[in-house]
C-alpha cells in the first residue's frame, strides 16, 4: 500500500441545501500527482464534491485542504485557476469555438493566439477548422472535447473532470484518456475523474473513491472495484444500485 | 366638461361590461374594481393637487413625491423578489432617477419651479423609473435563471461575478430599454401621446404641446437608460456571497 501526499483533503465535510444533506460527513484525500476517478449512483454527490473542491461550493461545517492549506485562504478567483473543473453538461458561451477557448484568458484580460487555440483543438481531437464554427452548432462529444480543451488552458495544478467522455465514442474516450494521462504524467497534474463508466474507473485511475448516497463508502487503490469489500459497492459494481 | 357629460363617460363602462355578460368573458368584477379604484384615485389626486398648488408650499411638493415613489417602489418590488434587498435598491433606483432630471429641470431653468411643474413631469419620471425597473427584473431574473450554467462557467474558470453575469446584465438592460427607444421613433405618427393630447383638448397650442411632450420624452429617454443601468448594477452583487458563489435561489 502506497502512501500518497494528499493534494486535497477534506476533514469531516458536510455539505446541504435548504437543511437536506446532500454530501457528509466526508473524510479523505485525492492524492497528489495521481487520477483519482471518483464513482457511485447517479445523485450520489460526485459533483458536488467536485464543485466543493474548487470552491463553487463552500461546505457547511468541515474544512477542505489544498496543498495542507485551508480553502478558504485562496482567493476564490485564484483557487479556481489552480483547481480547474470541466462541468458536467459541458457549457458553451455564445460564440465561436474560438470565443470559449479564448475565454479563461479573456477574463484575465488576456488574449489567446490562434495557432495556440489550434493547437489545443488538436490535443482533444479536433481539426483546426472548428475554430471557427459556431459553439451553438457543435455535437454533445464535440462540445465535450472543446470543453475539456477550455479547462486545460489554465493550466491548472488540479484538475477535476466531471464525465467528461460521457457523450464520447470509443476511440475519441481512448483519445482523451490518453491525453489526461500525459498531461498528468509530464506535469505531474492531479486529476480527479468522475466515471460511471467502471472500466475506465479501473484502467484510467491510480485511486478510487466510490460515493453512495453523499457517503464516503470506499476509497483505495482502484482494483478495489474489481472485487469490493464492501456490501452496496458490491451491489453497485453488479448494477443493483440506482 | 359638465357633470352630466362626465357621468355620461360611463357608457364607456357600460359597452365592455354588457359585452362580457353576453360574451361569458367574466371581466365584469375586475371592470367594475378598475372603474371605481380609477375614478376614486383620480379624484383624490385632483383635489391633493388642487390643494398642493393652493398652498404653494414645496413641503407638500416633497411629500407628494415621496408618496408616488413609495407607491412606485412598492409596486416594482413584487418582481425581483429572487434578488435579496431588491426593495431599497429599487428605491435608490428612482430616487436617483427623480433627482437627477429634477436637478437638470429646475438647474437649467428649463421649466419653472413650481409645483405646477414639478409634480406632474415628477410623476411621469417616477412611473416610468418603476415601469422599467419591472421590466428589467423581469429579464434579468428570467436570464439569470436560463443561463445559470454559463455563468458557473464563468465562475469555475477564474472569472468574477460581474464577468459571470456580464452577458445576462447588458441583455437585461438593452430588452427592457428598447421598448421606449422604439416607441418613440413613431412618436405622433401611429398616436399622439396622451399628455400631448390632453393638453390640446384642454385647450393649448398645439406647436406648445408638442414642445412640451418632446421635453418628457427626452426625459423618459434617461429615465429609461439609468433606471435599468443603476438597478442592475445594484441588484447583481447580492446574487452572489463573498465567496462568489451564486447563492440559491429561493424557487417561491
Ligand atoms: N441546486 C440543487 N437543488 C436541490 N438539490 C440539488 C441541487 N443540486 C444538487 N442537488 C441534489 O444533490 C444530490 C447530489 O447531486 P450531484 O449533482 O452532486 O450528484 P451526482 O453524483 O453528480 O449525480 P450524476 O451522476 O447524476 O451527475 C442529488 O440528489 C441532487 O438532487
Ligand atoms: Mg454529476
Amino acid at each position: 500500500m502506497t502512501i500518497y501526499e494528499p493534494a486535497i483533503h477534506f476533514m469531516d465535510v458536510r455539505y446541504s441545501i435548504d437543511n437536506k444533506p446532500i454530501v457528509g460527513p466526508i473524510t479523505g484525500s485525492f492524492p497528489s500527482g495521481r487520477i483519482t476517478t471518483l464513482v457511485g449512483p447517479s445523485g450520489a454527490g460526485k459533483t458536488t464534491v467536485l464543485k466543493l473542491c474548487n470552491g463553487l461550493l463552500s461546505p457547511d461545517s468541515g474544512e477542505i485542504l489544498i496543498d495542507g492549506q485551508s480553502a478558504t485562504t485562496f482567493e476564490p478567483t485564484d483557487l479556481r485557476r489552480k483547481v480547474g473543473m470541466a462541468l458536467q453538461d459541458a457549457p458553451m458561451v455564445n460564440g465561436t469555438v474560438y470565443d470559449n477557448l479564448a475565454l479563461p484568458l479573456r477574463l484575465q484580460k488576456k488574449e489567446l493566439p490562434e495557432p495556440d487555440a489550434i493547437s489545443w483543438l488538436e490535443d482533444v481531437g479536433l481539426s483546426g477548422d472548428y475554430l471557427h464554427k459556431k459553439a451553438s452548432e457543435l455535437s454533445g462529444g464535440q462540445r465535450q472535447k472543446v470543453s475539456i480543451a477550455r479547462t486545460l488552458i489554465n493550466r491548472s495544478d488540479i484538475l477535476l473532470m466531471d464525465e467528461i467522455t460521457s457523450a464520447l465514442d470509443k476511440a475519441s474516450r481512448r483519445e482523451i484518456e490518453s491525453l489526461i494521462t500525459r498531461i498528468n504524467q509530464k506535469y505531474g497534474t492531479t486529476i480527479i475523474w468522475i466515471t460511471h463508466n467502471l472500466e475506465q474507473a479501473i484502467s484510467i485511475g491510480d485511486y478510487t473513491w466510490v460515493l453512495i448516497s453523499g457517503e464516503l463508502i470506499e476509497t483505495g487503490d482502484s482494483h478495489i472495484l474489481e472485487d469490493p469489500a464492501d456490501e452496496r459497492v458490491r451491489r453497485f459494481v453488479k448494477g443493483e444500485l440506482q | 366638461m359638465s357633470p352630466l357629460a362626465l357621468f355620461l363617460t360611463l357608457i364607456f363602462v357600460l359597452i365592455p361590461l354588457v359585452l362580457s355578460k353576453t360574451l361569458n368573458l367574466g371581466l365584469e368584477r375586475d371592470t367594475i374594481i378598475a372603474t371605481v379604484r380609477s375614478i376614486t384615485q383620480l379624484f383624490a389626486v385632483g383635489y391633493i393637487l388642487k390643494f398642493v398648488f393652493d398652498s404653494d408650499g414645496y413641503l407638500y411638493i416633497l411629500l407628494m413625491i415621496a408618496l408616488m415613489i413609495f407607491a412606485a417602489v412598492h409596486n416594482a418590488s413584487k418582481k425581483g423578489k429572487a434578488i435579496p434587498g431588491i426593495l431599497w435598491k429599487i428605491t435608490v433606483t428612482i430616487v436617483v432617477v427623480e433627482l437627477l432630471t429634477q436637478a437638470i429641470l429646475l438647474g437649467f431653468g428649463i421649466v419653472p419651479a413650481t409645483a405646477q411643474y414639478i409634480i406632474p413631469i415628477s410623476g411621469m419620471v417616477v412611473g416610468n423609473s418603476m415601469v422599467l425597473s419591472i421590466l428589467f427584473l423581469n429579464r434579468f431574473t428570467a436570464e439569470l435563471e436560463a443561463n445559470q450554467n454559463r455563468t458557473e462557467l464563468i465562475l469555475s474558470l477564474g472569472g468574477t461575478p460581474k464577468q459571470a453575469v456580464h452577458t445576462q446584465l447588458t441583455d437585461s438592460i438593452k430588452a427592457s430599454t428598447i421598448p421606449t427607444i422604439e416607441s418613440q421613433k413613431t412618436m405622433g405618427l401611429v398616436q399622439l401621446p396622451g399628455m400631448m393630447s390632453g393638453q390640446i383638448i384642454a385647450g393649448a397650442d398645439p406647436v406648445q404641446a408638442v414642445q412640451f411632450q418632446l421635453l418628457i420624452l427626452f426625459l423618459l429617454l434617461t429615465t429609461a437608460v439609468v433606471s435599468s443601468i443603476l438597478l442592475g448594477f445594484l441588484s447583481y452583487p447580492s446574487l452572489f456571497n463573498e465567496r462568489m458563489q451564486l447563492i440559491r435561489q429561493k424557487n417561491d
